[in-house]
């Protein structure tokens, strides 16, 4: 069934270190070198990028878009938590997105008195402004997990369509608060209709992308965790899941909350990016544009997101030149991805790094090999439990490296 | 509850292989006066039943007897109408199934339940979620005790997977394993939450004569080894005749006969019940 490498008496593979491979004998990566390998390519790419803007090579419009991509990659692996592996279907995820942000801008005015800091100063880098980023920035994706356990709790009894149609409704009365809860206060927290204005520019290149990569791998170290196992069993089969002792509300409402919490950072960095806040931006398009994103990338797949998320952005901004066609292209390749790959780009594939290595490491390639599978490397690697960690972190590098060449 | 603090199996060196009946102490399941309606339609009525610790107990009955509904009350998938259900002396109403299943007491499907896209690894491990404590922040910043946790899960995986002689299917998905070892890792993800009680249903549907045999010596075997009961429905009588200690004929949701394999083989009832009765010319 599968090819069999040499096991000891606990069953696991004989490790032989070297290169070699042809003797029959697997050669594995170890954890620390995995993680190491992964951690220098996060960040070649993130300080790598960020010289280029640094230095001024790309132009101040690519460089808000680069920033567009890091949210929208935020934004869609998030909804890829509850979506690809919890398997229901919210449709409320910008008003996750629009709390965190409107938390996040409020926060980050209201207290750069106190740390002496002005709209110029915000984005400059020093250490007061980084504090204070940061701590909008959690504060922001706190007020919208709270928001998560809120709407979670009653929504996640039902699920499908019914899930669809509650969450969408709490969106909208999100929303309809955003634009109305000034009045009712009797000062000016939001701005209303016309928007929140007067957002220092606090966010950059090098900020979205290391938010980015630590949520990429939060997100999975926490599938690949008892937590995780919990998620994909509720997907996979919830009875079943409930009869081998899986708390599933518990875990239903965990995953919610943890995509609300992505999803209000990623908001946050919004807000900094654009400068305007207003609730019209949040409305229900909003929802269905990210949820375009997961599905046409694959659900359940994180590469898939990343990919999807960076070609939807850039897509409309590379079509600019054909400026009333661009939306009728836009919708052409979403049909003709759905006719021909269904179950989205990348299906449930997972791009690893480790994995690739592995194979070179072993010798393994498709054209050496007679019989061996993809499958069997597939399995000696998921052997380890925890394998090609933060990959997904190399799949940011890889996508956003390839568009800047 | 079930002891939270440990991923430990609670097997234990067995001197003898046969363990002690004891039947003198409180029994790890017992179910009086049990019945629920379904409507108006009475599923299952007066259902009584004690099971010892390490008792092998089997019901069997003609299709649409109400076993499957049995089996659905004891692990609180369905509210009774009428009467209790009790885990080792504790009341199970008003308990959730997944309470029921902390309490002790764990189940298959009679149509196979597994995580189809998960690993059989994964599929155990998930069994084994109840027992691990690693928090959620552990997990995600990858400190030391969720690496000890999932090398404790991961070895007593391996161990489990050691008694149906499956650890080479380890990595594969479970979607993909043949019919007879889907049965066998559902047993085995069962057996992960640590349970009192297994509830097996129609563990050997679909089996040929030889992977039913090897089936019987691995219930045995699993009941001496981790010394917990077992309660089964079975349409192969051979393997129900072989293995259990006790057992209850149901028919139309009512007890028919009770006792060991032999009194009940010879029970006009039973026989009535299967066959049809004898015409009286």
């Amino acid at each position: 069934m599968t090819k069999m490498y040499p096991r000891d008496n606990n069953h696991n593979p004989v490790i032989v270190t070297g290169f070699g491979g042809k003797d029959g004998h697997r050669r594995e990566l170890t954890m620390p070198a995995r993680y190491a390998i992964n951690a220098i390519l996060v960040a070649l790419f993130v300080f790598g990028g960020n010289f280029l803007v640094g230095e001024g090579l790309i132009s101040r419009y690519q460089t808000v878009v680069f920033e567009q991509i890091g949210v929208y990659v935020l934004m869609t692996v998030s909804l890829n938590i509850v979506t690809g592996y919890l398997g229901q279907l919210p449709l409320g995820h910008a008003g996750f997105m629009s709390i965190g942000g409107y938390a996040c801008a409020i926060f980050i005015i209201r207290m750069m008195p106190l740390f002496g800091l002005d709209a110029q100063s915000m984005a400059s880098g020093s250490t007061p402004a980084v504090i204070l980023f940061v701590v909008g920035l959690l504060f922001g994706g706190i007020c919208a997990a709270l928001m998560g356990v809120v709407i979670g709790i009653p929504a996640l009894r039902l699920r499908g369509d019914y899930l669809a149609i509650i969450t969408l409704g709490f969106a909208e009365i999100i929303r309809v608060v955003l634009v109305n809860i000034d009045s009712a206060l009797g000062f000016k927290l939001t701005g209303g209709a016309s928007g929140l204005t007067g957002i220092p520019a606090y966010t950059g290149y090098l900020n979205t992308a290391i938010v980015a990569s630590l949520a990429i791998f939060a997100i999975h170290t926490l599938m690949k965790s008892r937590h995780g196992r919990a998620i994909l069993a509720i997907r996979d089969n919830e009875i079943a899941a409930e009869a081998s002792g899986v708390n599933t509300t518990y875990y239903k409402t965990l995953a919610f909350v943890f995509s609300a919490f992505l999803a209000g950072i990623a908001g946050g960095l919004y807000a900094g990016c654009i400068g305007v806040m207003a609730p019209a931006k949040f409305g229900f398009m909003k929802s269905v544009e990210i949820l375009v994103m997961v599905v046409l990338g694959g659900m359940g797949s994180m590469f898939g997101s990343v990919v999807s998320a960076t070609v939807l952005t850039v897509l409309p901004e590379a079509l600019r030149a054909f400026a009333d066609y661009r939306m009728v292209a836009y919708a052409i390749v979403l049909i003709l991805v759905m006719i021909f790959r269904p179950e989205g780009l990348f299906g449930s594939y997972d791009f690893s790094l480790s994995r690739i290595i592995k194979r070179v490491m072993n010798r393994d390639f498709p054209w050496n090999n007679d019989d061996s599978d993809e499958q069997t490397d597939v399995q000696v690697n998921a052997k380890a439990g925890v394998q090609a960690n933060e990959q997904a972190d190399t799949q940011v590098e890889a996508t956003t490296d390839s568009k800047e060449a | 509850m079930a002891t939270k603090n440990t991923t430990k199996l609670i097997r234990q060196e067995s001197p003898n292989l046969i363990p002690e009946r004891d039947l003198g102490a409180i029994p790890v399941l017992q179910a009086e006066h049990l019945g629920i309606d379904f409507g108006g339609l009475t599923a299952v009525n007066d259902f009584n039943i004690a099971l010892g610790p390490t008792e092998i107990s089997g019901i069997i009955g003609p299709n649409g007897a109400g076993k499957t509904t049995v089996f659905n009350l004891l692990t609180c998938v369905y509210k009774p109408t009428r009467g209790t259900v009790m885990i080792d002396g504790y009341d199970l109403a008003g308990k959730s199934v997944v309470e029921a299943n902390h309490m002790g007491i764990a189940r298959t499907f009679q149509n196979i339940r597994l995580f189809n896209n998960m690993t059989v690894m994964e599929n155990i491990q998930v069994g084994q979620g109840s027992h691990m404590t690693s928090h959620f922040f552990e997990d995600v910043l990858r400190l030391p005790a969720h690496w000890k946790q999932e090398k404790e899960s991961a070895d007593n995986a391996r161990d489990l997977l050691r008694i149906f002689g499956m650890e080479n299917l380890a990595n594969n998905l479970a979607g993909n394993l043949p019919y007879g070892a889907q049965r066998k890792l559902e047993i085995l993800r069962a057996l992960a939450t640590q349970p009192k009680i297994l509830l097996l249903d129609e563990p050997a549907a679909g089996m040929n004569p030889a992977e039913t045999d090897e089936l019987m010596e691995n219930v045995l075997k699993i009941r001496d080894d981790f010394k917990i009961a077992v309660l089964l429905i079975e349409h192969d009588m051979k393997f129900v005749m072989g293995i259990c200690e006790g057992l209850a004929v149901l028919d139309h949701g009512n007890i028919i006969a009770k006792g060991t394999p032999e009194e009940v083989q010879n029970n006009p009832r039973v026989i009535e019940a299967y066959l049809g009765k004898q015409e009286v010319r």
